[in-house]
């Protein structure tokens, strides 16, 4: 099913101010796409997913999925979320399996279907571990699986790999651009790192620092895997970075 | 992480080091009490310890006509766990909504705010006024005593749990209900278990007092009031030391539950 934002806009008053983080959106997401939504720091990106998602309702414009407008969570979508967000209280595979166990999915299946992404995610053997019982980039993996466990058609990710170190980010890249080419779901990856976008997305949507708005949508023709050290990735990266640039505040 | 000691004679010389400490004050206190009973020479001031050993070696024998240590500690137990299940009924209920609700917050705080400070004891004479002597004037004093622990200790677990826990089950279709058991619950539980913990405490302390009430006729702290009546002042430091030990029990049996099923609160960092 493809997504379509229209015209989304986003407001907030805090104390009688009103201010404006989100201006008039527009995006057309097709099918098995892999999009990472760019932009300085504070210019709305997580908002936005926010509001794709039916966790915040936006302003103004709507967002339609498959025609049809979001207002709540639906099980189109699943979201991955920046920080740790897994339950502490449940072991890995009761984690994967949660989305399962809310609709009602009966333990075996659920297990057994969670075991599947946990082999996905390469950590087979950690399925009665806790969460605390993981590095980071584990449980970050565990948090896929548990958004992939509900066989959405639409990832939202929000900086999901910002609080990992370099290393382990570079391969959760990888890894996660093996899964998206094993199960062709929609990905939209909220990132503030131009180095991550360029390799991961076939389009970069850069926005406008606050309120933010689109800027310019890069297409990025580079046959994955993606070389960073190659010319073409770097001639990308510069475009990008100087899309950017002109918006950074003054520090 | 536990500390794991070296050699097993390094954990040795650890544990005797420790033990030694721990060990020394009731040694003292004991010693020095010896002394003291054999200097005061009188047993309705400071009864020896082997007078107080003869009362804890017959736990089932009948004392004064008031039944035994045993027996009567059971029937205080009984009467503790009648009036905490009723706080806990109240309390983890209202903590919640508190917890997750601004309006019912500050619709309740002030009232519970004004309450908080008063000890249970301060509600003795209403409770008699209210319920005479009996179950319900000692459950509502047990219940009191254990409600302002549990209700707070349960807001604050509510209040820590992470917004990300409860958006991701929204996000994963979870419904209000689902999102209530599956994640606000089982996210405050060590919480609202510290609670239940201290709240135990002090209603143990309560049901001691409450049956020292006029006009009651059992319970392990009927029996120290009436030893006191008798004279029998070795009966009333073996009923202390039976109040204590029972207390103690109760507190260690929350927290080995709170080591293997919330262990994760503690490590998750």
């Amino acid at each position: 099913m493809n997504l379509v934002l229209r015209g989304i806009g986003k407001e907030f008053t805090q104390r009688d101010v009103t201010s404006s983080a989100l201006s008039n959106i527009n995006l057309e997401v097709e099918e098995k796409e892999f999009i990472c939504i760019l932009g300085p720091s504070g210019c709305g990106k997580t908002t936005l997913l926010r509001i794709i998602i039916g966790l915040e309702p936006s302003t103004s414009g709507n967002v339609l999925i498959g025609g049809e407008p979001v207002t709540s969570p639906t099980a189109h979508m699943a979201m991955i979320f920046q920080d740790y967000s897994l339950f502490p209280w449940r072991t890995v595979i009761d984690n994967i399996a949660f989305g399962l166990e809310m609709r009602g999915v009966g333990v075996e299946e659920r297990r057994r279907v969670a075991s599947r992404y946990l082999d996905l995610i390469g950590l087979q053997g950690f399925g009665n571990n806790y969460p605390y019982e993981l590095s980071g980039g584990m449980r970050q993996r565990v948090a896929v699986a548990r958004a992939l466990a509900i066989d959405p058609e639409i990832l939202l990710m929000d900086e999901p790999f910002g609080a990992l170190d370099a290393q382990t980010r570079n391969m959760l890249q990888k890894e996660l651009l093996e899964i998206w080419d094993k199960t062709r779901k929609t990905v939209l990856f909220v990132t503030h790192s131009v180095d991550e976008a360029v390799f991961l997305a076939d389009r970069i949507v850069v926005l406008t620092s606050r309120p933010g708005t689109v800027k310019e949508i890069v297409h990025i023709e580079l046959p994955r895997p993606r070389d960073r050290t190659s010319p073409d990735f770097a001639r990308i990266r510069r475009h990008v970075l100087g899309l950017i640039d002109e918006h950074l505040p003054i520090q | 992480m536990h500390a794991k000691p070296g050699s097993p004679n390094d954990r040795n010389r650890f544990f005797s080091k420790s033990l030694l400490l721990k060990i020394a004050l009731p040694v003292i206190i004991i010693i020095a009490w010896e002394v003291l009973a054999i200097l005061i020479n009188n047993e309705f001031i400071l009864p020896s310890i082997e007078s107080v050993l003869m009362v804890l070696a017959r736990p089932f024998a009948d004392i004064l006509g008031s039944g035994s240590l045993v027996g009567n500690a059971l029937i205080s137990l009984g009467r503790v766990l009648i009036g905490f299940a009723v706080a806990i009924m109240i309390a983890v209920p209202l903590g919640i909504a508190m917890g997750r609700n601004e309006k019912v917050h500050d619709f309740f705080d002030s009232t519970v705010q004004v309450f908080r400070p008063i000890p249970p004891l301060a509600w003795v004479p209403l409770a008699l006024a209210w319920f005479r002597i009996g179950l319900t004037a000692m459950v509502f004093i047990i219940a009191i005593g254990a409600f302002f622990p549990v209700l707070l200790n349960t807001l604050d677990g509510v209040r820590g749990i992470k917004k990300t826990w409860t958006e991701a089950a929204q996000t994963l279709w979870a419904s209000e209900k689902q999102v209530l058991l599956r994640v606000i619950l089982p996210g405050a539980a060590p919480t609202i278990w510290t609670g239940l913990r201290v709240g135990f405490g002090i209603a143990w302390m309560c049901v001691v007092a409450a049956e020292m009430m006029p006009g009651t006729n059992s319970g392990i702290g009927y029996l120290i009031i009436t030893s006191y009546n008798w004279g029998q002042v070795q009966v009333i430091i073996a009923g202390i030391i039976v109040i204590g030990i029972i207390g103690l029990g109760i507190d260690a049996l929350f927290k080995s539950v709170e080591r293997k099923k919330f262990a994760w609160r503690e490590l998750d960092r």
